[in-house]
């Protein structure tokens, strides 16, 4: 115990030492939140559009109303006259017009059928299409509530509702991905280059020579990142609750017991990298070539898995961060208990057995 | 006295596959003996010294060091040695205070016995100015000054050093040598090896390793007269030369 402390304490002064690399230990999960939260959202919020309303009756008053006191959209200008419309676009000012028909309100009245015509700047064909879909729903809902008005014997209504991420917020999806993203940095590439640094410096060889046991170095080693790794996830945590809103609905203690499980497996990765390396430039490569990229591309993080090809699909399953990714989002955005997560969490320690297993296997507490 | 005996190796063999690097290497030390450990690279000395260390399993053949068995008392046998490598034994980015520190420790020395120690060690080698100060700033003798001061901190019963001159300038390597006999006169076995004959004169006795094998074992008069010459160069030379022509 005496000794774990000892080499506890010359790990933290490695790190402290080493400042630089604090520094972007702990600011770039607090900057990489503040920019998937702020920046890079997949969702639309005031949405520049111009208006040509030929109508200017009551219906048409109440759907624009309804339209912008949406908050998805801001009203940029009206417009007069259909040659106005392609400017607008041309100065890159609107994502959409919408244009109301002659007699807008009359026709629907009377002929139960009125038309409305969208115009959407396609430039940004993903951000066109959202647009249409949040316009479309909006129009829909409209009609909708003029049809139960009228008492129609007849109306078709759909009613769609977003569960769990109801307002479609980005940012929910990206705490979740960015907690396992970070943690899979901090822990699995910090470990396995401070282990193969005291390879590559030679002063693995005289540790080993000591009375320390292996078992105790590599406990010794690794205990100050997952320290680092925690509190990391906690920042994200925290800054996702206080500054995004991105609630906590299942159990917390859940949560964190989770984490330390993810914590724990892709430590014994970092263990395991580093007995089958000796130079801290491989560990660095695997870590990030071999890690990082299959985490954010593979894991569900930044495309559903749904969407992607059978074979990447299948590999998918071996990236251990796809099954943490669905455990917390199980339990933060869904709020489900243990019993809905057993499976996944299962699959980590799993996980984690094979890699400690590689890892006990592969090292050698002597030199060859 | 049996308790004199520090090191014992019998028929001591590592083999590598189809390769034999030590073989059947048969010698003793004393308390207190300052034993050179010499041979060309690759001669088998590094394997020879981490089988006593106990970095690695002999594949044949009995040895103890410091009264325990290599096989079996493995962890009693590092709570007894310091061992300092050709390569840097000490953390760059620490300052000298915490590698002292961080050493006494994981050999379990007690707070205050390591506070009392360093205090007088640093006194000792004029480092009490840059005790604070990171290893890496310091000048390169007298990190190797450090480096072994470390590995002898804990008062080991024998002290393995893998060519711990390497790199020194002569004056550094002469305090180096004056370090090394106040700690063998102290009673602490030195086990060295080195490639400078010079430093091979300074020894009590020196082994030459040829080819995994002890070829010849004495203090450096009687190895001297043997082959009839009148430096350590020679000697190496004569026994080494045949081996490296192969």
């Amino acid at each position: 115990m005496h000794r774990l402390i000892a080499f506890v304490r010359k790990e933290i002064f490695h790190i402290l030492r080493d400042w630089r690399t604090l520094i972007i230990l702990i600011g770039m999960p607090i900057i990489q939140i503040l920019v998937f939260g702020f920046a890079i959202t997949n969702e639309i919020k005031n949405a520049s559009i111009a208006i040509l309303d030929n109508a200017q009756d009551h219906h048409s008053a109440a759907l624009i109303n309804k339209v912008l006191s949406s908050g998805y959209f801001r009203l940029e200008t009206y417009l007069d006259s259909p040659v106005e419309i392609e400017g607008v676009f041309r100065k890159g000012k609107v994502k959409e017009v919408i244009v109301f028909e002659n007699n807008f309100g009359a026709k629907i009245e009377k002929e139960n059928k009125a038309a409305v015509q969208l115009i959407l700047d396609a430039a940004d064909p993903n951000s066109a299409t959202m647009i249409l879909n949040y316009t479309q729903a909006i129009i829909a809902d409209y009609q909708a509530s003029q049809n139960k008005l009228a008492n129609l014997p007849f109306t078709i209504g759909v009613t769609s509702q977003m569960f769990y991420n109801q307002e479609l917020k980005g940012v929910y999806m990206f705490v979740p991905g960015l907690i396992s993203i970070i943690l899979m940095l901090v822990t699995a590439m910090m470990t396995s280059i401070s282990i193969t640094k005291e390879k590559e410096l030679g002063t693995m060889e005289i540790l080993l020579a000591t009375p320390m046991k292996p078992g105790i170095i590599i406990i010794g080693k690794v205990l100050p990142y997952l320290l680092l790794a925690f509190t990391n996830a906690i920042i994200v945590l925290l800054l996702g609750y206080f500054v995004f809103g991105v609630p906590v609905n299942g159990s917390l203690p859940l949560l964190l017991g989770e984490m330390l499980l993810f914590i724990l497996t892709v430590l014994s990765l970092g263990i395991m990298i580093s007995t089958i390396t000796n130079s801290q430039q491989v560990a660095l490569m695997i870590s990030l070539m071999g890690l990082m990229l299959p985490t954010m591309l593979l894991s569900g993080f930044l495309f559903p898995i749904e969407n992607m090809p059978l074979p990447l699909q299948i590999v998918s399953n071996i990236v251990p961060a796809k099954w943490f990714i669905i455990i917390i989002k199980t339990i933060m955005l869904k709020g489900l208990g243990f019993g809905f997560i057993w499976k996944e969490s299962l699959i980590l320690f799993g996980f984690m057995l094979f890699f400690l297993s590689i890892s006990i296997k592969k090292f050698t507490p002597r030199i060859e | 006295m049996a308790n004199d005996i520090s090191i014992e190796a019998e028929m001591l063999t590592k083999r590598f596959g189809s390769f034999t690097a030590v073989n059947e290497i048969t010698f003793q030390t004393n308390r207190g003996e300052i034993f050179g450990f010499l041979g060309a690279n690759g001669a088998g000395k590094s394997t020879a010294m981490r089988m006593l260390c106990g970095l690695l399993e002999p594949t044949e053949g009995a040895g103890r060091v410091a009264g325990y068995d290599i096989y079996t008392e493995r962890e009693k046998i590092k709570q007894r040695i310091g061992y300092m490598s050709q390569r840097f034994s000490l953390y760059q980015d620490l300052t000298a205070r915490q590698n002292i520190r961080f050493y006494a420790g994981i050999y379990g020395m007690s707070l205050n016995q390591i506070r009392e120690k360093t205090t007088t060690l640093l006194e000792r080698l004029h480092l009490s100015e840059f005790a604070d100060a990171p290893v890496k700033s310091l000048p390169m003798g007298w990190k190797q000054k450090l480096a072994f001061s470390v590995a002898v901190f804990h008062e080991p019963e024998v002290v393995f050093l893998d060519e711990p001159t390497g790199g020194v300038d002569p004056v550094t390597r002469r305090e180096f040598w004056e370090m090394i006999y106040e700690t063998a006169h102290n009673g602490t076995t030195i086990f060295i090896t080195t490639h400078y004959m010079d430093e091979a004169e300074y020894c009590d006795r020196v082994s030459m390793m040829v080819d995994g094998r002890i070829a010849a074992l004495g203090s450096p008069m009687e190895l001297k007269q043997q082959f009839g010459v009148s430096t350590m160069d020679d000697v190496f030379v004569q026994l080494a030369r045949p081996a490296m022509a192969k």
